[in-house]
């Protein structure tokens, strides 16, 4: 069987992290997250990687495959070329626990402080009727596997270009998908401006590596800037309401007096030393 | 190097996250119980989201001759009888609700065209009846289940893996395991506890399991000293992926079927006509034609007197099927069969399908909208499980309970395909209400036993010595193999023999597995506990399967082929006693007569 060299980036933040290779041997049909296994099999046992479901499902073994920000079960070995060296390193914006595997917690508690899923206090369940195609767009952002790929790739968060709170797109993705769910009720529209979307420039990054294609930019962060606009900065739709005594636009407010986290900043000791991804 | 572990009390812990996990986490917090969750992985990873085709539950929107009492019929049928019947009463009763409620907490079915839940038909099912969205149910189910659980202010401990439970008198009280990210101990104080860990696959060598799947929740209960049950029924899917190697075992969605994919060996004959039950015979069409019809129908939303297809027969049937084909020579390149779906529209194929079109496009570079796919049977679920009261879902073991693919009882001998997740619904809220009660009963602060933690501490330290033994990659891969070729989906008395004989050699290696490196997200040393689960559940089903000499549901005995009246009223039981496994039966619990007539007439 040919082989294939893989440099695997190896540490914890208390050591120096370095790239160590190891040559795999490659059959067809295998994909990076096979190599890495085998590696753990035969050469070292204690290699970290975050893995489950080995279908694109479950977006969990997420890591940095030659700069690009990858699902590792869904990168096939036959995408690189014959002599081409894979380098493997873990998602660089969120802090380093070993080898592969970051700490991805700050993503966790970001999506408690979203305004939940608030249907209709009245009315009977029994009498909702949702059209297929009035459901497809929210049914898009449903498909969303949170491997936070969208979140390591947004140079917002990658490069802590803010002190202040950004959720980054996987949660402007969710916010979305309740915002436009046929009977929700909540207004978020001031959690969207404290979130951060304004700080979005619209690279389409996140779109690029979404392994579930969809759509974040344009079908998700577009409309929902659009509404904080609206809402905001918009001289003629201000007034309008006022006149028409509409919604306050103080939020669905649930979760009012809690801060959304900063994502903790500056990469930490042990962190790979270059940076290919990002924008 | 580590000292006195962190210690949460709550009132109700709850050990997995999968759907039966969170159900039972939100039931519990509901009914005013201070909660805590327990997971080997981040929340919203585990296995739930695997789940493809859809949720059983006679809403009776696809068809409105469906009712409860079909559904519990089906399930019974395809569980050989041997279900407990009140669980299987309970579930098909229960789940349209269960349904219901989790479209008003958030999620997003399918709809029929005139805009309610859409139902699609599966393999035993008298009626379409699988609640989904595309191939994705799974996915939907753990999502607003986890949204759910956020919103209700439950305490998640994510990456941390239970490997002892903690007793005081004569209960369960607390949990002890490590955190994966630190290896640090923990431990866990409880008034009740519920096991929710899911199955076993990753015992055998091909499977539709990830990595989790270790079994962990029924050894854990048996070293407690609770029962467990028919332990020798294991469903291997018709479906798994068979190509490339690296996928071998990925579950192909029943759901390929319930839409109309035809399975064909290699000489292009439909050969589930020749598999079809002759007692079943009349429940499928008679002919291609009437099977297209039926197709036909689906496609366009009507109901239709035609009768479903052959290949939606059980899963037990269809994985015997294609092994045989295989096992005479008339199997695919990759030693599979073929799966055709091509014949429909791409379009519809990509609509109703759409991950399983991703997973052969990205996987194995076959467009499954052009051609048929190769497949062969997986390991994918364990009918069996902990005993547990149907009501409660409480075990044997004071202050232990249990819901989900760990409990058993429910699935017989078959499960029919849908009824998993309509389970984890009915049973994980039924199992955290009553684990929320049993906690509040008890008005004592949890005691755990300061010897017992020592002792789990050691444990952990074991496998760091100095001295020299086996690597437990290289024992996973021997107890695979032993499980893959002896006690696969046919058995016979001399391969259990063999089975049970290498199982205890490898039982006696485990003490001296060493493993290399620190503590931190070491997967080498967490295999090492994950092992010796793996070793308990594959003798219980061993010795199960040995003990059973009939051929029932998923369990076929070469040397025992038919069914036997008598193995027809007892439950397979397992239980600890001193360092032996006792393997012995229990009457089947007795049916009403209002429920045994559902299944008689026809």
């Amino acid at each position: 069987m040919p082989l294939v060299h893989l440099n695997v980036f190896r540490g914890t933040p208390q050591t120096e992290g370095g790239y160590v290779g190891y040559d795999v041997p490659v059959e067809e049909g295998m994909v990076v997250l096979d190599a890495l296994h085998w590696i753990q099999a035969n050469e070292a046992p204690d290699l970290a990687v975050r893995w489950n479901c080995k279908a694109a499902k479950c977006g969990s073994c997420g890591c940095e495959i030659n700069g690009k920000p990858s699902l590792a079960c869904k990168t096939r070995m036959s995408d690189f070329g014959p002599d081409e060296a894979i380098t493997v390193e873990p998602l660089r914006t969120f802090p380093l626990v070993r080898d592969l595997v970051t700490d991805v917690s700050w993503n966790y508690e970001v999506n408690k402080r979203i305004t939940p899923f608030t249907p209709p206090t009245d009315g009977d369940q029994a009498d909702w009727r949702w059209q297929q195609e009035d459901i497809e767009r929210v049914q898009e952002f449903r498909k969303c596997i949170e491997c936070f790929l969208c979140q390591d790739v947004c140079h917002v968060l990658r490069n802590h270009e803010t002190d202040r709170p950004f959720v980054g797109p996987r949660f402007l993705v969710r916010t979305a998908g309740l915002e436009m769910h046929p009977i929700d009720q909540a207004d978020r529209t001031a959690d969207l401006k404290d979130g951060g979307v304004g700080y979005c420039n619209i690279t389409k990054c996140c779109t690029e590596v979404c392994p579930e294609h969809i759509r974040i930019t344009d079908n998700a962060i577009i409309p929902l800037k659009e509404r904080v606009a609206d809402r905001y900065y918009d001289p003629i739709q201000i007034a309008w309401r006022k006149i028409r005594g509409g919604r306050s636009g103080t939020g669905g407010g649930s979760r009012a007096g809690e801060s959304l986290p900063v994502l903790p900043g500056g990469s930490s000791t042990g962190s790979p030393p270059s940076d290919g991804a990002g924008s | 190097m580590t000292g006195v572990p962190d210690r949460h009390p709550h009132d109700v812990l709850v050990i997995g996250a999968g759907g039966a996990g969170l159900r039972a986490a939100i039931a519990a917090a509901e009914a005013g119980a201070d909660v805590g969750l327990v997971c080997k992985s981040l929340l919203g990873k585990a296995h739930t989201v695997m789940a493809e085709g859809g949720v059983a539950a006679s809403l009776r929107n696809a068809d409105d001759r469906d009712s409860w009492q079909t559904h519990f019929r089906d399930t019974m049928v395809g569980g050989k009888l041997l279900n407990n019947p009140r669980m299987a009463q309970l579930h098909a009763q229960e789940a349209p609700d269960r349904v219901n409620e989790l479209e008003a907490w958030g999620a997003v079915f399918d709809r029929t065209r005139d805009g309610r839940i859409l139902q699609r038909p599966f393999g035993g099912h008298s009626f379409p009846r699988l609640a989904h969205v595309g191939d994705r149910t799974g996915l939907e189910m753990i999502r607003t289940l986890q949204d759910r659980a956020v919103a209700a202010g439950i305490k998640v401990y994510m990456e941390c893996t239970v490997t002892h439970l903690l007793t005081w008198t004569d209960r369960v009280r607390g949990a002890f395991g490590y955190w994966r990210t630190s290896g640090e101990p923990v431990v866990f104080a409880a008034k009740a506890i519920v096991l929710a860990t899911g199955g076993i696959g990753r015992a055998f060598e091909v499977t539709s399991n990830s990595w989790e799947l270790s079994g962990d929740g029924q050894a854990l209960a048996y070293l407690a000293g609770a029962e467990l049950i028919d332990m020798e029924f294991v469903q291997f899917h018709p479906t798994g992926m068979v190509w490339p190697p690296g996928v071998r075992g990925l579950l192909v969605t029943e759901a390929v079927r319930g839409e109309g994919g035809i399975l064909r060996n290699r000489d292009g004959e439909r050969f589930m006509w020749r598999y079809l039950p002759e007692d079943r015979r009349n429940e499928y069409a008679a002919t291609d034609e009437e099977a297209s019809r039926w197709v036909e129908a689906l496609s366009a939303g009507r109901q239709t007197d035609a009768r479903r297809p052959p290949e939606l027969s059980t899963r037990d049937n269809v994985a015997r099927a294609i092994y045989t084909e295989v096992k005479e020579g008339r199997g695919s390149p990759h030693g599979g069969v073929f799966l055709d779906i091509s014949y429909l529209p791409a379009e519809t194929v990509r609509r109703k399908l759409p991950s399983m079109y991703d997973q052969f496009k990205d996987l194995a570079d076959v467009d499954i909208t052009a051609g048929p796919m190769e497949v062969g049977p997986t390991t994918h679920y364990m009918m069996g499980g902990i005993r547990v009261d149907p009501e409660t879902g409480a075990t044997t073991r004071a202050g232990l309970f249990a819901a989900g693919e760990v409990a058993g009882g429910m699935h017989g001998a078959n499960r029919l395909g849908g009824n998993s997740l309509s389970d984890l619904l009915v049973f994980g809220r039924r199992t955290g209400e009553a684990a929320a009660a049993e906690a509040a009963g008890q008005d004592e602060v949890p005691q755990v036993d300061p010897v017992q933690i020592r002792a789990a501490m050691d444990d952990l330290a074991a496998p760091f010595g100095s001295d020299p033994g086996d690597d437990p990659h290289r024992l996973h891969e021997e107890l695979q193999a032993t499980m893959q070729s002896l006690v696969g989906i046919f058995r016979t008395e001399a391969d259990l023999h063999e089975a049970i004989g290498r199982l205890a050699g490898l039982h006696a290696r485990w003490p001296s597995v060493r493993v290399s490196g620190g503590r931190t997200y070491n997967p080498g040393w967490g295999l090492v506990f994950e092992l010796r689960n793996m070793l308990i559940v594959a003798e219980a089903v061993a010795r199960s399967a040995r003990q059973r000499t009939e051929s029932r549901g998923a369990h076929s005995r070469i040397d025992y082929p038919d069914i036997s009246p008598a193995w027809g009223r007892k439950n397979s039981v397992v239980r600890r006693e001193g360092e032996k496994m006792k393997v012995t039966s229990s009457p089947l619990p007795s049916m009403p007569d209002d429920l045994r007539q559902l299944i008689t007439s026809e």
